[in-house]
């Protein structure tokens, strides 16, 4: 594929940003807000920074009272505990790690290609059924899973599949946001792209990976942070039974409900859940916003 | 009418060709959406079609479905006052947060628009943190502890307020504000997003021919140019808001315990995870998902057809 046509397709989704001050707008107006926004701002960072700061903190200093937010001597003690006292335990903490971290890939990974070749074909092509169908998983996004948590705890009973990994996986493959938002950034792409490659000769699996999957990379991302964000916080509890199957926010609960002992050990694996999705959140945040941006709902 | 009838049949036949033919035309499409069609159909469209039909019976997994007729609704509706209850905090949690947290969502995305590059990417990540922070909220268990060392509990008999610590999660009258405070602390979410990203999309020279015709102020730029440009944002974020809204149990659960004191916080889903999971009711469980499937459609039915008429 040529560079030239690759720059052309690059483009349009980036659009100017409004530098200038704009001219009605009074001065005082401006101060309040910012003031505004930064007392909003601390509001809202608070409890995660105090989350971070009571996993950093020793056992002497997370009782002090009157409490300090900012930790006097830090020191990494908590998460290493994790691994010690829980590495005795009969299940130990890295293994509701890997099952945590387990679950999330394999199901990002499969929604991702899975969704990504529906989005495609619903978004260049025009088929009896595809806007029936895509209004079906529009209407999909106005329930909650907990809605269907019953049927499907049936349904995977028949297959066999509870109390696996695969209960929660296969599941995750079809969750219909990630089908929307790709839908909506894939029709964006020019149509003329692919017609070029046809007319080269392309089948349309060619015309799939190699010009239409690198040209959505921004809209991987924001699959990918949607999903993550579900499955690295998925309790699983339903689902799964056996001890050993069980995902880190499952082992998050039994540590708080350890009572006021744990309590350093529960921040730091608090710490563990949130910092992921916050993480790749912060990396991709420039993409995540440009495909947010085709989200809205047309009707 | 006879003549009418056999037209719109014949118009329909040949329709049905069409579409037949094109249909084996674009076989490698349906080829491409299959996987995903199939799990979807699997995991999400058949659920509620089974839920439907479950709620009509007696199940309990082991003996087979026993058909019982509309007598789940009934004991629902007529027996159940934990049920009622549930609704009652269900809706209470949804009329409060939902709007609310709406609101905020395209507040604060409206206000870092204006914000330096740099400056609006630090305020996404910490207006949107809280909601992919996982089980964060858990940390205000730490706040609102009932003794006195509880900070809040503190706090106030430090100024003077109160003089005994206040029971925050365990009693009744605290402990769906305080659900409502966290759930609202995290509800700039995806619906945040999508109001930050369509705002920074709209074209920039009709803000400019809104100098010239005379708007004086953000306000009227914001009820006569961004409004109407971001309508169909405000309609995906009413669907975020309105499906979290009605799905709240997480932090219900995680606050003020399963089950809660006097089932002051049980919400539908609670109470829907109760029969399912603890007491094996499916039939039962079913009729409470249908409701709350039911509510959650009209009312996203309801909120879409509203927004549809603003700045009509």
């Amino acid at each position: 594929m040529s560079k030239k046509i690759k720059e052309k397709v690059e483009k349009p989704y980036r659009k100017p940003l409004i530098k200038r001050r704009k001219p009605n707008r009074s001065v005082w107006g401006d101060i309040f807000l910012y003031i505004f926004l930064i007392f909003v701002a601390l509001v809202m960072a608070f409890p995660i920074i105090y989350a971070v700061s009571s996993a950093l903190k020793p056992l002497d200093e997370l009782f002090k009272f009157p409490p300090k937010i900012f930790p006097q001597n830090p020191t990494t003690d908590n998460f290493s505990d994790l691994f010690v006292t829980m590495g005795k335990s009969w299940v130990t903490f890295s293994r509701y790690l890997f099952n945590t971290v387990w679950i999330t890939f394999a199901g990002t990974f499969g929604h991702l290609i899975i969704a990504s070749m529906g989005a495609f074909v619903l978004a260049k092509y025009e088929f009896p059924g595809s806007q029936g169908f895509f209004k079906v998983v529009t209407v999909a996004m106005m329930f909650t899973g907990y809605v269907t948590q019953i049927p499907n705890y049936l349904i995977l009973n028949k297959l066999g599949w509870i109390d696996t990994y695969w209960a929660i996986i296969i599941p995750a493959f079809a969750s219909p946001m990630g089908l929307f938002l790709m839908k909506q950034f894939m029709e964006g792409l020019p149509t003329s792209l692919i017609e070029a490659a046809k007319i080269d000769g392309a089948t349309e699996w060619t015309v799939f990976k190699n010009i239409v999957m690198p040209n959505v990379k921004p809209a991987w991302m924001t699959l990918i942070i949607f999903s993550v964000q579900a499955l690295w916080n998925n309790k699983a509890a339903t689902y799964i039974y056996s001890e050993e199957r069980k995902t880190l926010v499952y082992a998050l609960q039994q540590i708080q409900a350890g009572g006021i002992a744990r309590t350093g050990q529960g921040a730091a694996v608090l710490v563990v859940v949130m910092v992921v999705p916050i993480a790749i959140f912060v990396f991709s945040e420039s993409q995540i916003l440009e495909t947010m941006a085709s989200s809205g709902l047309k009707e | 009418m006879k003549e009418f009838f056999d037209k719109y049949v014949i118009l329909r036949k040949h329709n049905a060709k069409v579409a037949w033919k094109k249909a084996k035309k674009a076989k490698m499409c349906y080829a491409f959406l299959a996987p995903y069609a199939i799990l979807f159909t699997m995991f999400y469209v058949f659920p509620v079609v089974a839920s439907i039909y479950f709620s009509f019976t007696y199940y309990n997994i082991l003996e087979s479905p026993r058909f019982l007729g509309l007598n789940n609704y009934i004991s629902l509706i007529l027996e159940d006052d934990i049920f009622l209850m549930a609704i009652k905090n269900t809706l209470m949690i949804a009329i409060i947060t939902g709007p609310l947290g709406y609101i905020m969502s395209f507040l604060f995305a409206w206000l870092i628009n204006e914000l330096p590059r740099w400056v609006r990417s630090v305020a996404v990540i910490i207006f949107y943190a809280p909601s992919i922070a996982g089980n964060c909220y858990v940390i205000f268990s730490v706040f609102f502890r009932g003794d006195a060392y509880g900070y809040v509990n503190a706090f106030l008999m430090n100024i003077g307020i109160i003089d005994t610590p206040i029971l925050w999660f365990i009693n009744p009258t605290y402990m769906l504000p305080i659900c409502m405070v966290v759930i609202l602390w995290m509800s700039l979410g995806t619906g945040f997003l999508s109001f930050v990203a369509g705002l920074q999309g709209i074209d920039k020279s009709q803000f400019e021919a809104g100098y010239m015709d005379g708007i004086k102020n953000r306000w009227q730029e914001l009820w006569f140019i961004t409004l109407p440009n971001m309508k169909p944002m405000l309609m995906f974020g009413a669907v975020m808001s309105i499906t979290t809204a009605f799905g709240v149990c997480d932090v219900t659960m995680a606050l003020c315990g399963y089950p809660s004191t006097d089932y002051a916080a049980r919400t539908i889903v609670t109470h829907l995870f109760d029969y399912g999971f603890t007491r094996f009711e499916m039939g039962y469980a079913c009729a409470i998902a249908t409701i709350l499937f039911l509510m959650m459609i009209l009312t996203n039915k309801a909120v879409q057809y509203l927004l549809r008429r603003v700045g009509t």
